[in-house]
């Protein structure tokens, strides 16, 4: 590993020293952080999975049975059957920190007509109502899918790099201090040697 | 603050969700689904994408990785679910961790 480039005087060793110091102890603190990341990453992550499961599940069978619906109706009539919207959805957009990254939290709050169809019982047929109920239920683990899975991927993403972090100072930084605390130290000594021989010169010549 | 959802896809199988109050964005291809992700990712919040155009955007989905908003997730099309989602969160899994916790099956 290859030395700083410093004069080797008694001051940057000192320096030297203070920052071997704070990089061992940044090292660690940034170690504790990497492992109570990861451990919460394997929480969120078996969450996420459990979440897509059951909402790919689920969606396959809204959308499957929608389109039986559709299939039975002319697509003009569907159109304008589903032009307007029943419901408003209102998400609320909030962060919150995880080992401090910001991930997004989002809570629902929407408001329901009456039997929560845009349309009226005539219009189209009953396989819809069926899937526009199951889709409205649906939608708030969708959003919580959608939550986690992003929490997921912008944690994954913090810990390679915090990993990146831990290793540049394990072995890299930390490395390059101890050799140049050491290369000052052994110039100092041999410094320190050679006036003591200088003087024993002199002193045996006199 | 609040947010507004949406769900870009296609046509069909989305109608669905306008009802339960999602703005849909039907796209045909690709390109146009990237051209509606861009111009759709300021003004909403919580965007679904189905599965079918989720793939062949994954490069360009990363760069939604960084903020904690637009949230952009896939959900599978009208035709079932491809594992596109379960890949997501094994490469996630496999950058932070570096090893198989959870779908160790292959």
């Amino acid at each position: 590993m290859a030395r700083l480039n410093v004069n080797p005087t008694r001051m940057e060793l000192k320096k030297l020293k203070a920052r071997l110091s704070t990089a061992v102890r940044g090292h660690k603190l940034l170690k504790d952080k990497s492992d109570e990341m990861i451990r919460q990453f394997t929480v969120i992550l078996r969450e996420a999975k459990r979440l897509r499961e059951a909402v790919e599940l689920e969606l396959s069978a809204v959308l499957k049975q929608f389109s039986i619906a559709r299939s039975v109706t002319p697509s003009f009539e569907a159109e304008t059957a589903f032009a307007l919207p029943s419901v408003a959805v209102y998400a609320n957009c909030e962060t919150q920190s995880v080992m401090g990254v910001d991930v997004p939290k989002v809570t629902l709050s929407g408001e329901k007509r009456a039997d929560g169809l845009p349309y009226a019982y005539s219009e189209i047929t009953g396989e819809a109502d069926y899937s526009v109920q199951k889709a409205s239920e649906l939608l708030p683990k969708m959003v919580e899918l959608a939550q986690t899975e992003k929490t997921v991927r912008m944690l994954a993403e913090e810990i390679e790099r915090n990993k990146r972090r831990v290793n540049a100072l394990e072995y890299v930084m930390i490395p390059q201090l101890e050799e140049t605390i050491k290369y000052i130290k052994d110039k100092l000594d041999e410094n320190e040697r050679a006036a003591v021989v200088r003087l024993m010169k002199v002193k045996s010549k006199a | 603050m609040t947010g507004k959802t949406a769900i870009v896809g296609n046509g069909d199988g989305i109608m669905v969700f306008k009802a339960a109050g999602v703005a849909t964005f039907p796209v045909s291809d690709e390109k146009n689904a990237r051209d509606t992700l861009r111009k759709i990712a300021k003004e909403y919040q919580i965007i679904f994408i189905t599965e079918d155009f989720a793939r062949p955007l994954t490069e360009f989905l990363k760069r939604f990785d960084e903020e904690p908003y637009p949230v952009v997730v896939s959900i599978p099309s009208g035709s079932g679910s491809d594992g596109y989602g379960m890949e997501v969160l094994k490469r996630a899994m496999e950058r932070a961790l570096g090893v198989d916790i959870l779908f160790n099956k292959d």
